[in-house]
């Protein structure tokens, strides 16, 4: 471990490769963050089948890559099938859900996700997968540190998306309606708004986000039925690091997750980067509950 | 040997930018019935949870029988005897009232052995004697959560002197009371604090109530102490019709 | 409220006497146990080549009362309680094989490596692995202890996930426990059905344990305080329970009869692996649940009953749905969750309440007619 550390500061072009790598892929992170605050903070629902959402759209673009479609023209197609989908999920499942108790909404969606898993082993099979964008790769900085063209391009899109949301949810009417429903929904409703379709407007959304960034991940990096919980994982971090309606700290959170993981891999191994989203999860709750103690609740 | 229960001595306590409570102090004296009054959003309900532990105060220093417990947690002071009930009144929903009562025998002197055992016939026998003070004894192996509001504010209370309290502190304790079964409560707040030798303090809204019920009244407004005396003096005095009716 | 103002006489309280107030009695017949004594003692006679089945029911038993105690009971609802499972499991391989040779010797040469025992040798080893599991157990859960119950809600059933994830990642990769080959255990020193026929009955009296100790627990002082605390906690904070105290012992209750359980399994599978055998979090780990919560949760004979149904429901559908036995499960667990959250225990009581002794109020009970406010069954 040391060595590798060592390496780092020796040759300081490698810290380059570790911080791009990691921003590129923790924007996608980002991606699958917002829509679990957005989920979280409109419907109080935390839903865990997040991860599940990635992979599925991973998926789908795999899947139309096979038949021909390259993956990025691919992701509007993606984006309206998830989108439906999670609109039926809502209205067959998740609809029962809000209104009652946290754990509930957590255990349903659990199971939603166990579904999704097992859904996909069976149609995909459990080989780990990548879908081919065909883009080169170029070395940049004396060759040390290479840049792969579909990772730009990646984290341009998801520019390009968060951005599209984001304007969505200032300008339309149903984006301003979510919010109005986030900040009161027995308000919201007195005043006209149908929260229902809101609420399922809202988890479609949610899931639309997922199999953008899904499509994202199943080009830059690789998609397999049972990666879903750590995508899951990463969200909650993100977000309870950051705090529902927090933007600008779940994009920094999201992005240092990134570039957190690529570093504990470099430095500590492979096996420990996956365990970084888990080691961080345990931290930042810990230390939110440390930060509650200190400010202790008033009770009405 | 100290004759105040709770000496409250400029306590301060601020969320974000306002300011709830103003170097406030009162005393509760010991064996009386302190009234604390004010319209809404002068501090009232923000000074019982400093008392109580539930949040940090800012400034000044809350002593309980001599002791300083402004540092100590809602669990120790509990077990201290100093309780308090709750304006939305809290009870244990899902078991009946009988469960509801032998739970909240005092846990002051706990020791790990004692999490395991039954209850006494003594404790039994109280725990029946004290829903039948409140007037529960028939509806005693109900599921609480099934009670009428009124019926849960009455439990509530029952449960608190089942604790052996030395001091009471009641949040509006006939907040949502049918008006004809008000004369009940006092009354029963009145043998608590004559025959237990409870001390009580106060919080009301019912100026009829406090009036009847406190020996002295504390008066608050914008987080500020405004007045203090006994009921004929607080309800003449010019100060606190005005914050009440909103001339200023 | 009375009907009057008046306050009653201390007189009429004190003739009531105290004696009728039981907490939980338990009023089930006994020919319920002797049958279910029976059935257990009798199965692996009865059908031989479903001992090891008939086995795994008694371990689901075991998982879903466990997973009662903090859930159900305590409204403190895991997600990771597989992680003693799991625990246990380890800590036992390690004692196991550490009396007999070097552990980190043992697990680098990968079953190079074979501990042939003889009997006297296996069962001391199986003996003290186990109970060394049992105490291991409960160290770790008052020292985690600490850290998880000031979680609340959702994020407490997030933490313990993250808890049990954490600790497969930490054996996956911890070379002197085996890493992510694991460890290969004693070879049991007889026939392979005389295996099954010994580990059957270690688990089927570790679920009898869990159970008897379970029903002696909720009759105490103890039952009533973690339904208090899962009631309203702030209430019985307020009240001056010691809220910490009476978490880390109902967790370390839990974590002393599933660390023997894992213990046992370890022995009876064969060998500890971290991903499918010691943490398998989305399968034994969620199953803990969702057997609690069919059976009826909160109650002493749900998660039997549950863990039973579920049970039979599993091993029915795993060998005639093969392929969509998952979905089914998630559907399951979906169903349950969001429209029979009461349970099978809770749907009885809520028809039949006075069965339960559940006093209702005739003004207030939906079957209305016969239901009298009297205390029934007592």
């Amino acid at each position: 471990m040391f060595d590798n550390i060592n390496l780092l500061t020796l040759a300081p072009v490698l810290n380059v490769q570790l911080l791009l790598d990691g921003l590129f892929i923790g924007a996608i992170f980002v991606l699958a963050a917002y829509g679990l605050a957005l989920v979280w903070g409109v419907m109080n629902v935390k839903n865990l089948a997040q991860g599940e959402f990635v992979i599925m759209g991973g998926y789908l673009a795999w899947h139309f890559s096979t038949l021909g479609i390259h993956p990025i023209l691919s992701m509007p197609l993606v984006i309206v099938i998830m989108f439906a989908f999670g609109w039926g999920l809502y209205i067959s499942i998740i609809k029962w859900v809000v209104t009652r108790d946290l754990f509930t909404s957590l255990l349903a969606t659990f199971g939603i996700a166990l579904v999704l898993q097992q859904a996909l082993n069976l149609a995909y099979g459990p080989e780990v997968r990548t879908a081919d964008s065909g883009f080169a790769t170029h070395a940049i900085l004396g060759g040390l540190v290479t840049v792969a063209e579909i990772k730009i391009i990646s984290f341009g899109l998801c520019i390009v998306l968060a951005g599209a949301v984001i304007t969505f949810m200032k300008t339309s009417r149903m984006g301003q309606a979510i919010r109005a429903t986030a900040q009161d929904a027995r308000a919201a409703k007195i005043m006209g708004i149908d929260t229902e379709r809101v609420y399922a407007f809202t988890y479609a959304l949610n899931a639309a986000i997922c199999g953008a960034a899904g499509v994202l991940v199943s080009m830059i990096w690789v998609i397999q039925p049972f990666y879903g919980i750590p995508h899951s994982i990463r969200a909650f971090v993100i977000v309870t690091a950051a705090g529902l309606g927090n933007i600008p700290g779940v994009i920094l959170a999201g992005l240092g997750l990134g570039v957190a993981e690529q570093y504990s891999g470099f430095v500590l191994g492979l096996e420990f980067q996956q365990a970084t989203a888990l080691v961080l999860l345990l931290l930042v709750l810990i230390w939110r509950q440390i930060q509650l103690a200190q400010h202790r609740q008033v009770v009405q | 040997m100290n004759p105040n229960m709770i000496t409250v001595e400029k306590v301060s306590k601020s969320f974000g930018g306002v300011r709830a409570n103003h170097e406030i102090s009162i005393t509760v004296p010991e064996g009386k019935i302190t009234g604390l009054i004010g319209p809404n959003g002068s501090g009232k309900t923000t000074l019982f949870n400093s008392i109580v532990g539930y949040h940090p105060i800012d400034g000044g220093s809350i002593k309980f029988e001599g002791r300083e417990i402004s540092n100590l947690k809602v669990p120790q002071i509990a077990r201290l005897g100093l309780l308090r009930t709750f304006q939305q009144t809290r009870i244990y929903g899902e078991m009946d009232c009988v469960k509801n009562m032998l739970i909240s025998v005092p846990h002051r002197q706990a020791t790990m052995t004692d999490m395991f055992k039954g209850y006494s016939a003594e404790q039994k026998e109280k725990a029946e004697a004290l829903l039948e003070f409140v007037g529960l004894y028939q509806k005693r192996f109900l599921i609480s959560g099934d009670l009428s509001f009124g019926q849960q504010k009455l439990l509530e209370f029952a449960m608190a002197l089942m604790n052996d309290p030395k001091v009471l502190l009641l949040d509006e304790p006939t907040a949502g009371i049918n008006p004809t079964l008000i004369n009940g409560l006092i009354d029963r707040l009145k043998r608590a604090n004559e025959e237990f030798g409870i001390t009580l303090l106060v919080i009301e809204h019912n100026m009829r109530v406090i009036m009847n019920l406190a020996e002295r009244i504390y008066c608050l407004a914008h987080g500020e102490m405004l007045a203090e005396g006994d009921p004929d003096e607080i309800q003449n005095d010019q100060r606190v019709i005005d914050a009440y009716l909103g001339a200023h | 409220m009375t009907s009057d103002n008046t306050l009653q006489t201390q007189g009429a309280a004190s003739q009531a006497g105290g004696g009728k107030i039981a907490l939980n009695p338990d009023r089930t017949p006994f020919y319920v146990y002797a049958l279910i004594l029976a059935f257990g003692i009798a199965a692996p006679f009865l059908f031989p080549a479903y001992t090891t089945q008939v086995a795994l029911l008694w371990l689901m038993i075991l998982f879903a009362l466990t997973w009662d105690i903090c859930g159900g009971q305590m409204g403190y609802n895991s997600l990771g309680n597989i992680f003693f499972f799991g625990a246990g499991m380890y800590i036992s391989a390690v004692v196991q094989v550490g009396i007999f040779t070097d552990v980190g010797a043992y697990t680098s040469a990968r079953g190079g490596e074979q501990l042939v025992l003889d009997y006297g040798d296996y069962f001391f080893s199986l003996i003290v692995g186990t109970l060394a599991a049992a105490v291991g157990c409960v160290v770790l859960a008052i020292a985690l202890g600490r850290i998880v119950f000031g979680l609340r809600g959702p994020y407490f059933a997030i933490g313990t996930l993250g808890l049990a994830l954490s600790a497969r990642e930490l054996a996956g990769t911890w070379q002197w426990i085996g890493g992510g080959s694991g460890i290969a255990m004693p070879v049991y020193p007889g026939l392979p059905h005389e295996k099954s026929v010994v580990f059957y009955a270690m688990l089927l009296i570790l679920a009898i344990l869990t159970f008897v100790f379970l029903r002696w627990l909720y009759s105490t002082r103890f039952g009533l305080a973690i339904n208090a605390i899962r009631d309203d906690e702030e209430k019985a904070e307020a009240m001056g329970i010691h809220t910490l105290r009476h978490k880390l012992v109902a967790w370390s209750v839990a974590a002393f009869f599933l660390g023997m359980s894992g213990g046992v399994f370890g022995n009876l599978t064969g060998f500890v692996e971290p991903l499918e055998v010691a943490f398998p979090a989305a399968t034994f780990g969620i199953f803990m649940v969702v057997m609690a919560l069919l059976g009826g949760k909160g109650t002493l004979w749900g998660p039997v009953i549950g863990a039973t149904l579920f049970h039979i429901v599993k091993e029915v559908t795993w060998t005639y749905l093969l392929g969509w036995q998952w979905v089914a499960l998630g559907l399951l667990i979906v169903v349950n969750v969001v429209f029979f959250q009461e349970g099978i225990m809770g749907w009885m009581q809520r028809k039949w309440p006075e069965r339960f002794g559940i006093t209702v109020d005739q003004r207030m009970s939906t079957s209305g007619g016969a239901a009298d406010a009297k205390e029934a069954g007592r």
